[in-house]
Formats: C-alpha cells, structure tokens, sequence
C-alpha cells in the first residue's frame, strides 16, 4: 500500500499526531485523555507513517528499540509509585509540585505515572507492529 | 512508615524492568537477575525478623485507610511464605544460570520469573480479596508464558490444559469475590471477617466458602480438581517445574489457610469437616497416582497433591497445633520438593531422559547426587530425623487430639507410599545397573561444563542444608509455627491490627 495520497498526508499528520498524543497525555488527569489514549494515538502516528513508507524507513526515524521505550516507560511508571517513600507517606501517594507549570498543569506522581504509560503503550504497540512486519519482509 | 512491606513485590518489579533495558543480552541478564533475587532473599529475612519481633504490620497504600484502600498485610504466615519465597527464588536463579537454554533467556525467561515472583510475592501480601485477585492474575499470565515458553510440543500441550483449568479457577474467583461484595459491602479481609457473622443469612455465606475452596482448590490442585498439574508440570524445563511445584499451588494453599481461618470461620463444623474429607481423598488420590507412574517427574507432581492433603488436613482440623502442622508442613514441603525436581532435572541434564525405564546407574556416576537425592526424598516420606518428619508428626499428633482416627490413619498409610514412591525412584535412576543399550547411547551426554554442575549442584545443596537443619533442629521453626497458628486461630488480632481500635 504506497499511495501517493497517503504518502503525502502522512507527512503532515505523523507531527500533527505526535503533538496531539502529548496533549491527551497531560489533559488527561482532570479531563478525558491520558497516558494509554496519548500512547495509541502515538503509535497510531508511526503505524501511518510504516503503512505508507515500509518498515525500514520507520527505523530510520524511530531508531530506539521499541522494547527500551517499553522499559523505559515502565521504569517510569514504577519509580512513580516508590518516589512518595523518600517523603516518608506510604507507597502510591500522590506528591505534587505546588506551582503550575506551562504545557503541563500540575506536576507530581500521577502525571509522571501516567507518561510512564505512554510510552509503555507506545513501546507495546510498535513491537508487536514491528514484529509483524518484519516477519513479512 | 511501613513502605518496607511492599518492597517484597517492588524489587522483583524493578530488576524485571531492568532486565527489559538488557533485552538479548544474555550475559547481563543473568547477573541482574542474580543480584536481584539475592537482594529479595536478604529483604525477606530482614522481613520476617521484623515481623517476628514487632507483630502484625500493614501497610495503607495511597494512605488510603482501610477499610476503603488497598492494604498490605504482614502477619507470621505472610512472612513464612515471603521468606520461603525468597529462598526458592534465589535458588532457582542459580539453578538457571547452569541449566537455562540459551534460546528461553533470549526469549525474556528472567523477567517472565521475577514478575512471577512479584506476583506470589504481592498475593501473599496484600490484605484486600479483590487485590489478591490481581495478585494471582499477575502470578498467573507470567506463569503461563513460562510454562509455554520454548514452544515444544509437548509444553504446549501442557500449557493448553493448565491455562484453561486456571481461568476456570479464575472466573469462580472473581465471581465469589463478586457476590461477597454484594453481600457485605466490603473486600478488606479484615472487614469481611467483622461482617460475616453479622450476616442474618449464614447459608449463603456457607455457598461462598465453597466457592472460594472450589476456586483455590483449583490453584491448590485438591482431590477432584488436581488433574492439570499432572499434565503439565513435568512438560517445562527443570528450573521452571521446580518453582511451579514449590510455590504456585502453594499459593492457593495460602490463600485457603487465609480465607478459612479468617473469615469463614462461622460455621467450621459444616466447612472444616468437608476440608478434612476432601484432604483424606486428596492424600490418597495422590500418593495412588505417583505408585503408578514411571517418569521422574510426572512422579513428583502426583506426590505434591498429596502433600497438599497434609497441609489442608491441618487447616480442616482447625486447632493451633493442627494449624501450626499445617504451616510447619508448607515450610518443609516448599524446600523440598523443589529440591527433587532440581535432582530430576539433574539427572536430565546426565542422561537426557525423564524415563526411569532409560535410566539407571547414576549413584556410580556421582554418589554425591545419590546423596543430594535421599535428604529431600527421606524427608517427603517422613524418616525421622528430617524435616519431613517433624511435619508429619504435627499434624498427625493434631489429628489425634481431635479425634479424628481416620485422618489420622490415612497419612501414616500415604506416607508410607510415599517412601515407597521414593524408594522407586532410587531404585530405578541411582541404585540398578543401566540397559546396555540405554547407557551406550547418554554417553555423549556426560560431559558437561564445570561452571554448569556447579551452578546445578550449589542451589541442590543449599536446600539439602536447609532440610537437614530444620530436621536435626525443629524447636525454633515449631515455635515459629505455633505462634503463626496462635495469630491464625486468634482473627481479632489481625483485624484490630487492620482497622485499629476505633472500630
């Protein structure tokens, strides 16, 4: 499947995507969204961008094995749970920074919990899809 | 704060996920790994001192209090399990370094075994019904993938059976876990054991007991629901069957001795005696099944069930020595068992073949394994003065003050079997001289890498010490035993230590 149409839409919906991955992500605590939504929207992107240029052209541009993204994001998600420890609260606590910051709202471990989903999905996803391309190449 | 107590589930998680950074290096994978369970063995010794010393701790996760959070529960069995746990991980790490195939660690074996261990870790833990349900779901997609892993024929035959029977047992679960909680309003155990006898209708508690043993009954492999463990244990490497048999069906024993002597505990003479009956059929089906079976392995896995029955022989008599006996027997049978399939796999790496027609001379080759064999084998059938022994005799002196004769009569006649098992199994693998024709063909076999026997030999002999000790030493681990039951049997400890003196 090589279409021009899709070849050329790709390259404009793959950041477009990638952007609006990252605002469900930090939406996501108060409103509709999230770590999983934001991973399979970024996945969905790089599922494009190998539908219309081959899985060697998607290495190229994602040159992480997608299995460290997968250990990367559950590194994150679990260092999230024991951070509260080192403030003496129980495991699991919710710490938060008391400022707001720009792009990302309120910071603290639920939000550094949820980007650890992200890119546990985004991992996930991209080895299985890969997997399967590859078998058939 | 008690954060500690998660850390039984939080540092396998993280030498997992570490291990993931490392995928298809093999070499860094091991050490990891290693590193890894030494530090949960260290943990959980540390642990159960701590335990011991200061009582029930729990752990409110979130700071969510209970009765409404997850809770993480320490009491003296918890901690048994978390350090037999801790043991038989770090045992079985050192025991894959030496018999591992190169293609299961490429394929992700250390991560698949530390998030099981993790998951047996946490369903020991955790204080709260539904909770233990993730636990075991946890235990369990892990344990499928080990069991299945590698992909031989006959793997995915067993794996097939054994992931079916423990859906089903996972399903009846989820669905007492549901109608408990329709019931009662709460799934903190704690919680559960304060509302059941408030219930006005005590039948339909009596319905959700049998529910919660037919679902852990399943996992604990009890008389008629046992056959998947049969049919699959002895069909995954050596390293993956020795921690199956010592740790997963004991888990569902866990959780049994959980349930039963702490919240379904209003009408024992109508529950227990059905425990103590199914226990009975258990011993025997088991030992009868081993009698007949002529492959090393398939032999142990029928002799797990029926020390199974002893254990929940202990829990159905439901006094603290029975109770203790019950612990006690967990204990020992853990070390043990995963002790004889560590020998098993041994002697495949020797001679290629499970078969005890194929096999035959292997005291000549290496009396030491001889040796290595009769410690934990003795100690399954009960020859004083090994641990088994002490076990046997607990509950067995149990039995007697309870009265129940029959009981009684039924484990002295299986532990009989059982050394004739054993005794069947010496014959045929170390004691008979080989076929001529079988042992020309294992010649090849024989030689093997020095660094490989050590890393086989040193885990076999560290449980053999084990064993040893705790039978020429029982007093502390009797004691230890008895006061685990004294807190089972006593729930007001556990659950004013749960839910605190305001309630």
């Amino acid at each position: 499947m090589r279409s021009i149409i899709l070849r050329t839409m790709t390259m404009y919906l793959l950041p477009l995507l990638l952007i609006f991955s990252v605002f469900l992500l930090f939406r996501g605590h108060n409103h509709p969204g999230g770590g999983f939504v934001g991973g399979l929207v970024a996945s969905a992107a790089y599922s494009l961008y190998l539908l219309g240029f081959g899985i060697d052209k998607v290495r190229s541009i994602f040159r992480i094995q997608p299995i460290k993204v997968l250990a990367f994001g559950l590194f994150l998600a679990a260092s999230s749970t024991v951070f509260p420890i080192f403030f003496g609260k129980p495991l699991m606590t919710g710490v938060w920074y008391e400022h707001k910051l720009p792009i990302v709202g309120s910071l603290g471990t639920p939000t550094v919990f949820d980007t650890g989903v992200y890119f546990t999905v985004l991992g996930v996803t991209l080895n299985i899809i890969f997997t399967l391309f590859e078998d058939k190449e | 704060m008690n954060s500690i107590l998660a850390m039984p589930v939080v540092f396998p998680l993280f030498t997992g996920i570490i291990m993931l950074f490392f995928w298809k290096h093999r070499q860094i994978q091991r050490i990891i790994n290693f590193l890894g369970s030494t530090a949960t063995l260290a943990l959980a010794i540390y642990l159960t001192w701590y335990i011991k010393t200061s009582g029930i701790q729990c752990l409110y996760i979130g700071a969510w209090k209970a009765p409404f959070g997850i809770i993480f529960t320490a009491d003296l069995l918890t901690m048994t399990m978390i350090l037999v746990s801790g043991i038989i991980g770090f045992a079985t790490s050192i025991y894959s370094l030496g018999t591992m195939d190169e293609t299961r660690e490429h394929f992700g074996y250390y991560p698949l075994l530390q998030i099981m261990i993790m998951g047996i870790n946490g369903s020991f833990m955790t204080g709260d019904l539904f909770n233990m349900f993730v636990w075991f779901e946890v235990l369990l997609i892990s344990s499928f993938s080990l069991v299945a892993l590698g992909g031989e024929r006959s793997q995915l035959e067993g794996a097939i059976k054994y992931v079916i029977l423990n859906l089903l047992s996972s399903s009846l679960f989820v669905v007492g876990v549901g109608i408990l909680y329709g019931i009662t309003g709460g799934l903190n155990m704690a919680d559960l054991a304060r509302k059941i006898p408030m219930l006005p209708n005590q039948g339909i508690v009596n319905v959700m007991a049998m529910f919660f043993l037919i679902s852990f009954g399943i996992k604990a492999a009890i008389f008629p629901l046992f056959f998947w463990l049969p049919a699959s244990y002895h069909t995954p490497p050596a390293a993956v069957s020795a921690i199956f048999a010592g740790m997963l069906t004991k888990v569902g024993v866990y959780a049994l001795f959980r349930v039963f002597t702490l919240i379904f505990v209003t009408n024992v003479a109508f529950t227990h005696t059905i425990i103590i009956i199914i226990a009975m059929l258990t011993m025997l089906s088991g030992v009868l099944g081993a009698a007949s079976q002529m492959e090393f392995r398939r032999i142990l896995s029928f002799h797990i069930i029926s020390q199974i029955g002893y254990m929940i022989l202990g829990l159905g008599l439901m006094t603290p020595l029975g109770i203790a006996g019950g612990v006690f027997y967990i204990f020992h049978h853990i070390i043990v068992k995963t002790n004889l399939f560590f020998v098993s796999g041994v002697v495949n790496e020797l001679k290629g073949t499970y078969l005890l027609k194929k096999l035959g001379g292997v005291l000549k080759l290496y009396p030491l394994l001889g040796l290595l064999f009769l410690i934990p084998a003795l100690s399954l059938g009960g020859v004083p003065p090994l641990s088994g022994f002490w076990a046997k005799y607990t509950v067995a002196v149990a039995a007697v003050e309870k009265g129940e004769y029959l009981a009684l009569a039924v484990s002295l006649f299986v532990g009989l079997l059982t050394l004739f098992s054993m005794i069947k199994i010496w014959n045929e693998v170390f004691w008979k001289e080989q076929k001529a024709e079988f042992a020309a063909e294992q010649q090849a076999l024989r030689q093997l890498p020095k660094f490989k026997i050590a890393m086989m030999f040193v885990p076999i002999i560290l449980l053999a010490a084990i064993t040893l000790f705790i039978g020429l030493n029982p007093e502390p681990f009797l004691d230890y035993a008895n006061e685990a039951a004294q807190q089972l049997l006593n729930p007001s400890i556990y659950i004013n230590a749960v839910l605190g003196g305001a309630q």
